[in-house]
């Protein structure tokens, strides 16, 4: 007896991978607070530094937060897209 | 602003409880930004002020986290269809030059009129804008939802039906979110509007969603999704800017942004289970609230300006807190409406789902 359409998988693979890296970043900028804000601080060329960072957090943060509400079950709506 | 800083002065100690009240507020003002596609950014501005951070520094960090926030949330909601990427980026330029203008602007009433003017000058901003513009946007989200016809299609004002009849050869382009071509010449006076406006309460989006809504017929989905994209712009441009000049505090722009992409994509799910015009309602919603917000705080820069009696300290620190609180208000109840939208969403949801597997379980 087959079931109509098979339940998605749930990314907790990528949950944890991407919330290790995200921790990771964050411990990171907690720690070596000192450093960072000098570096950061310093404006001219040092100005892609912050917006790397911003860039880099993004990707992995966002990454895990998109997966913890998916496997969490708080997805869209199941319908096709309302204009 | 174009004085260079001292490092060390610019950049708080942060604490356990700084941080986490800079997490919760991010969260909240991620999740309103995500549904209506703006409006966190002010409350975090005020809200780094309140822990101690200078204000430049507070507007700097705030665009730093807001232009990748308004990525992931930009993303979120293109994978539902909402997004018209053309238009943002399109908007997002003549956005940029307004922003530029915008600060110029604030600069020179600083220079003139010191602290309080500028307080003043902001401070009329958001009552006006807010004050007509939102009673616009919430009158318009209650009649839909009085008429009953909150499912049809959303109509297309005359104002919005004339720039569409617009046709100035070269200058045309086609954008999917209105399903028509529109000159540019039309965008680039709204999207500089946006900017100025973005420059001046850091809220752009309460004229770019109205704008894009009301002048050129876009949806109100695809309108507060594609202001994402402006956002994205002009968080990006003005985060350099304030970058090169050494006033970003990464910390507090990472910590907020540890929050705000919880709730961003919260608020993008969020829009996927309710009507259209309830963007419009959450959105006149936080703005005619916010409107008294700062419209407390106006006798107050009038007493420092001199142009009424001065003010008792205790009358300046009731109407303070009073404002600050409002706002809080504004965006609790915002974030309250999305959240509960996504709770009855899901709940039905699961429902309609478990009904339909009894059923098939009944055919076998």
């Amino acid at each position: 007896m087959e079931r109509k359409g098979v339940r998605k998988k749930k990314p907790i693979g990528k949950l944890v991978l991407m919330g290790v890296v995200s921790a990771a970043l964050y411990v990171t900028l907690l720690m070596k607070q000192d450093i960072i804000i000098d570096y950061f601080g310093r404006g001219g060329l040092y100005a892609f530094l912050p917006i790397a960072a911003a860039f880099i957090f993004s990707f992995f943060h966002g990454s895990f937060t998109g997966s913890f509400w998916t496997v969490l079950g708080v997805e869209a709506r199941k319908k096709k897209e309302v204009k | 602003m174009h004085d260079v800083v001292t490092q060390v002065s610019n950049f708080i100690d942060l604490t356990w409880m700084n941080m986490t009240y800079l997490f919760l507020v991010g969260f909240v003002g991620g999740l309103v930004s995500g549904f209506i596609g703006s409006g966190g950014a002010f409350v975090l501005t005020p809200g780094m002020m309140s822990i101690g951070v200078p204000a430049l520094v507070s507007v700097a960090s705030n665009m730093c986290h807001k232009f990748p926030k308004a990525l992931i949330g930009s993303l979120k909601r293109a994978k539902y269809g909402q997004v018209d990427v053309k238009l943002g980026l399109v908007l997002g330029a003549s956005a940029e030059a307004g922003v530029l203008y915008g600060a110029h602007i604030q600069e020179s009433i600083k220079k003139a009129f010191g602290d309080a003017g500028s307080n003043l000058y902001v401070s009329v901003a958001f009552v006006l804008v807010l004050g007509i513009v939102g009673t616009i946007v919430l009158r318009d989200a209650l009649k839909s939802n009085k008429s009953g016809n909150a499912y049809e299609k959303e109509k297309v004002t005359k104002l919005a039906r004339w720039v569409q009849s617009i046709n100035i050869p070269g200058t045309m382009v086609y954008f999917k979110s209105i399903n028509a071509k529109v000159s540019v010449l039309m965008t680039i006076p709204l999207g500089f509007a946006t900017g100025m406006l973005a420059a001046t309460i850091a809220v752009g989006g309460f004229l770019g969603v109205p704008a894009m809504m009301y002048v050129l017929g876009a949806p109100s989905l695809m309108a507060s999704a594609t202001e994402l994209v402006i956002a994205f712009v002009m968080g990006l441009g003005g985060s350099f800017k304030y970058a090169m000049h050494g006033l970003v505090d990464i910390r507090l722009s990472m910590i907020i942004l540890a929050g705000s992409l919880f709730g961003i994509q919260l608020g993008a799910i969020g829009t996927t289970y309710v009507k259209p015009f309830m963007i419009k309602l959450v959105m006149g919603l936080i703005m005619v609230i916010v409107l008294f917000s700062r419209g407390l705080m106006v006798p107050v820069y009038l007493s420092q300006l001199g142009v009424i009696q001065t003010l008792g300290e205790g009358t300046v620190k009731i109407l303070k807190t009073t404002s600050f609180a409002i706002m809080i208000l504004a965006l609790l109840i915002g974030a309250g409406v999305v959240l509960n939208a996504i709770w009855k969403g899901i709940r039905e949801e699961k429902l309609q789902n478990s009904t339909k597997e009894v059923l098939e379980h009944g055919k076998i």
